[in-house]
């Protein structure tokens, strides 16, 4: 690169001072750093109420907990990003966690073909949501709305009312067990492992040609695809990965907890708001895969707070209602400048 | 208020206005009388909507003085135009189309009848604006959005008319109409004249000026040329008067007569709903340049090529292959590449940066994995080849300036090395110096071979820039003109004052 390009001196324009970088560092909307310090802030807090919250165990505990949020949140990172929402992710949760106790019905042999069939499911719900949101042009809020309603009504249908059957003891290993004897940390959980695969693909991606195409895509569909590229293919994409990282978080979900229509219960909203919180801009094309898992992280370790000081869980809806306000406006506001 | 029989209905002094510093339109005067049709003509760019959207209340006028039957107004905003008098029917109309002719009429100050709209009173009041204007093809009560537009134009008039218009202000009002609804336009801006009202008729196409107006301003540059009757004026005149300027940039240099290569693309009766069956061939190592007025169907013609509105007859030959392009990304991996005009709206992701607007286009037909940093170091070159000025090419490109965000785009292509460019406005909005550099990029593409289109609807830089020159009108290719032609030949092209056989080509 020349001296020329390089310069912000030169013939150039100057650049309005505090207007540059964006995207990746400062403090810009997209930026990641606010959620980093929140984060932080967040973290010495529960520190000091719960001194014992950095032991490696106690710790991989509760990044154990967070898992599911995360990977919630990547998924729903790739929808937001590309302009686009998943509002389906918490009834396909529930869909997936009550399908895998019916079909596995206590029996071990079941377990893995049982796990890859909720993958393709993931995905086939994705599918479906990607597919009437590109090609008949519903407008994904109301796509995902409607599929959220779909999969509600067919598990209550399917189940006649009440979840049946049992998750075998390997299914709910994922979620609760780990690696045994490792050094210093102790259990290394298989959910942290997961996480950390799903982080590492995740990022990958955004790195890769598809990640800048989708950041184009929700920046300016119209100029994308004057460019060359397959809008609709690129956002359907988007509800694909949703899908699987919904089909994953409820794997994990399955060993934490029994299984219950609650088990998905507002997680859209949950993940949607971690998206936020990690600096994501609504309506797409600016933020970092980084930034939204480190919201879900963020909003996680809030929840934890909350809950050592007392508060109530009602309260803690509400937090979350307040903290998807603040960010979108505070968004809006920085954008404007 | 009877009209002031004997000064002007309204009248403009010595009105100015500027934006950031740009003199968009200087001491401009116009007096419109009662009765009267007034035409206001030139060429894009000529200062006609800003001096609308001044006498409709939309711009401040940063000098001057407007008068209404004699007496001194100001327009702070267009619901003070429209108290005052001031009606302003847009191309684009401000209808409800699920709203009732009568709801769009009245729409905002209902008459009410003990806290409840008196549907009544409302439609009885329609039907007589209806009637008094010869209409009687639409019923206060049908629905807006099942009428034809020549009809909700007609509403427009008549929702201008509900509040007392004494001016009337029309803006193309033929642009959006089939060619037998235009009579029925006549018919009804002769009634309006008979009744009174002074209409400022703003319009590209000579033929009306000449069949309605009697009188005629022609702006240019933003400054008033000429005012005169319609009587005395020909299309000749009018178009000397619209064009005639000095060529004040200069232009790189032509390719040599004869240079020019194999066709690359040819079109052989290709047409669609916007567009008339047309042939055109366009050579390797040329610049054809694309005249013509606003919606003549420059842009679709280069959308269809593009695959963005294709075409839907006729046949496309690429370096003499039929070709069949029914998207963007076929036309990019065709090797055809579009600059835009709207920039902004349909060139950039402005969220992004330098770097990853430059490299979309390989990203997006050409994905890889491997061999990213080498292909991103070519785009790095390319950026610097033509002179992107910016603080970094991880800048957001939303930051740069015009003619720099158009140099990106420009990289953009040429990493695809493209064999046919289209350009539409390829420096609109764009300083000065940037401009001669990206006029300096398309000859340069066309001498390493490209096959170079490119529309303007600035003469001169149509002029300067093409090896030929093809017109458009209505859809159509109006007449070809070799290079060097003058503005007056094409302007007259474009609207129709001469027929292609009047023109030696």
């Amino acid at each position: 690169m020349s001296t020329d390009v390089a310069s912000p001196t030169g013939s150039a324009p100057a650049v309005p001072a505090g207007l540059g970088g964006g995207g990746r560092g400062g403090w810009g909307a997209g930026s990641i750093r606010p959620v980093l310090i929140i984060l932080v802030l967040l973290l010495i807090a529960v520190g000091i109420r719960q001194p014992d919250f950095y032991d490696p165990p106690v710790l991989l505990a509760f990044l154990k907990r967070a898992a599911p949020l995360i990977i919630l949140a990547a998924g729903q990172y790739f929808v937001i990003v590309a302009g686009d929402f998943d509002l389906s992710v918490g009834s396909l949760v529930t869909a997936e966690v009550v399908i895998a106790a019916r079909l596995i019905d206590g029996d071990p042999a079941a377990t893995w073909p049982v796990v890859a069939l909720l993958l393709a499911f993931g995905l086939l719900v994705g599918l479906v949501n990607g597919v009437v949101t590109t090609l008949l042009q519903v407008p994904s809020f109301i796509t995902t709305l409607g599929m959220y309603l779909v999969l509600v009504g067919a598990v209550y249908t399917w189940t006649g009312g009440s979840p049946r059957g049992a998750l075998s003891e390997e299914f709910r290993m994922l979620g609760r067990r780990g690696v045994d004897g490792v050094p210093v940390l102790g259990q290394l959980p298989y959910a942290v492992l997961v996480l950390a695969g799903v982080a590492v693909l995740a990022v990958l991606a955004m790195r890769a040609d598809f990640g800048k195409v989708l950041l184009a895509v929700g920046d300016n569909p119209r100029a994308a695809r004057l460019t060359g590229v397959r809008t609709a293919r690129v956002r359907t994409i988007a509800f694909l990965v949703s899908g699987a990282c919904a089909a994953v978080a409820a794997i994990l979900l399955g060993g934490f907890g029994g299984v219950s229509f609650q088990v998905g219960a507002g997680l859209e909203f949950t993940a949607i708001t971690a998206v936020v919180l990690g600096g994501v801009v609504l309506g797409g094309g600016r933020g970092s895969v980084a930034g939204a898992m480190l919201g879900a992280l963020t909003l996680q370790t809030l929840l934890t707070l909350l809950n050592l000081l007392g508060v109530s869980g009602a309260l803690s809806s509400a937090v979350q209602g307040l903290i998807i306000l603040a960010a979108v406006a505070v968004g809006t506001l920085r954008r404007r400048t | 208020m009877p009209p002031d029989s004997d000064g002007p209905l309204l009248r403009m002094r010595g009105v100015g206005k500027a934006f950031f510093g740009v003199r968009v339109l200087d001491d401009v005067d116009l007096d419109l009388h009662s009765g009267q049709v007034h035409a206001l003509v030139g060429e894009n760019g000529a200062g006609k909507s800003t001096l609308m959207k001044i006498a409709s209340g939309v711009y401040q006028p940063d000098a001057g003085t407007l008068e209404l039957a004699g007496q001194p107004v100001t327009l702070p905003d267009p619901r003070a135009a429209q108290a005052a008098g001031i009606g302003i029917i847009h191309q684009e109309f401000n209808l409800l189309p699920e709203r009732t002719v009568a709801e769009n009429v009245f729409l905002g100050r209902e008459p009410m009848r003990r806290g409840l709209v008196d549907r009544r009173a409302m439609h009885a009041r329609t039907a007589e604006l209806l009637a008094g204007i010869g209409e009687d093809a639409i019923t206060p009560q049908a629905r807006v959005g099942r009428l034809s537009v020549a009809q909700q134009q007609v509403v427009e008039i008549v929702k201008a008319l509900a509040l007392d218009a004494r001016v009337l202000i029309m803006d193309e009002p033929t642009a959006s109409l089939a060619e037998h609804e235009v009579e029925l336009l006549y018919q009804l801006v002769r009634r309006l004249q008979q009744r009174g009202i002074g209409i400022l008729y703003v319009s590209h196409r000579l033929t009306e000026v000449f069949d309605l107006s009697g009188r005629i301003t022609v702006l240019k540059d933003g400054r008033r040329v000429t005012t005169l009757d319609t009587a005395e004026a020909t299309a000749d005149t009018l178009v000397r008067h619209m064009v005639g300027r000095e060529l004040s940039h200069y232009y790189p240099e032509r390719a040599a007569p004869g240079s020019a290569g194999a066709a690359r693309l040819t079109l052989s009766a290709a047409g669609n709903g916007r567009l008339h069956p047309v042939d055109l061939e366009l050579r390797a190592g040329e610049v054809l340049g694309v005249g013509g007025l606003q919606g003549s169907g420059r842009s679709a013609l280069a959308r269809a090529v593009f695959g963005i509105d294709g075409f839907r007859t006729g046949r496309v030959l690429l370096d003499g292959e039929p070709v069949r392009v029914r998207s963007p990304r076929q036309a990019v991996r065709a090797g055809i590449a579009y600059v835009t005009e709207d920039r902004k709206g349909e060139g950039l992701a402005l969220s992004q940066s330098v770097l990853d607007n430059a490299l979309l286009a390989q990203r997006a037909v050409r994905p890889r994995w491997f061999g990213r940093a080498a292909r991103t170091t070519t785009v790095r070159e390319l950026l610097d080849a033509v002179e992107v000025h910016a603080a970094g090419t991880e800048q957001e490109i939303r930051y740069l300036s015009g003619g720099n965000q158009q140099k990106v785009v420009l990289a953009r292509w040429l990493a695809m090395t493209p064999r046919v460019l289209l350009f539409d406005e390829p420096t609109r909005g764009i300083d000065v110096g940037a401009k001669a550099a990206i006029h300096d990029l398309i000859r340069r593409l066309a001498a390493d071979g490209a096959a170079v289109l490119m529309i303007s609807s600035e003469l001169p830089e149509l002029i300067g820039m093409s090896d030929r020159i093809v017109v458009m009108r209505d859809g159509a290719i109006a007449g070809e003109l070799p290079a060097g032609a003058s503005e007056e030949a094409v302007m007259g092209l474009a609207t129709g004052a001469a027929t292609s056989t009047e023109v030696p080509a």
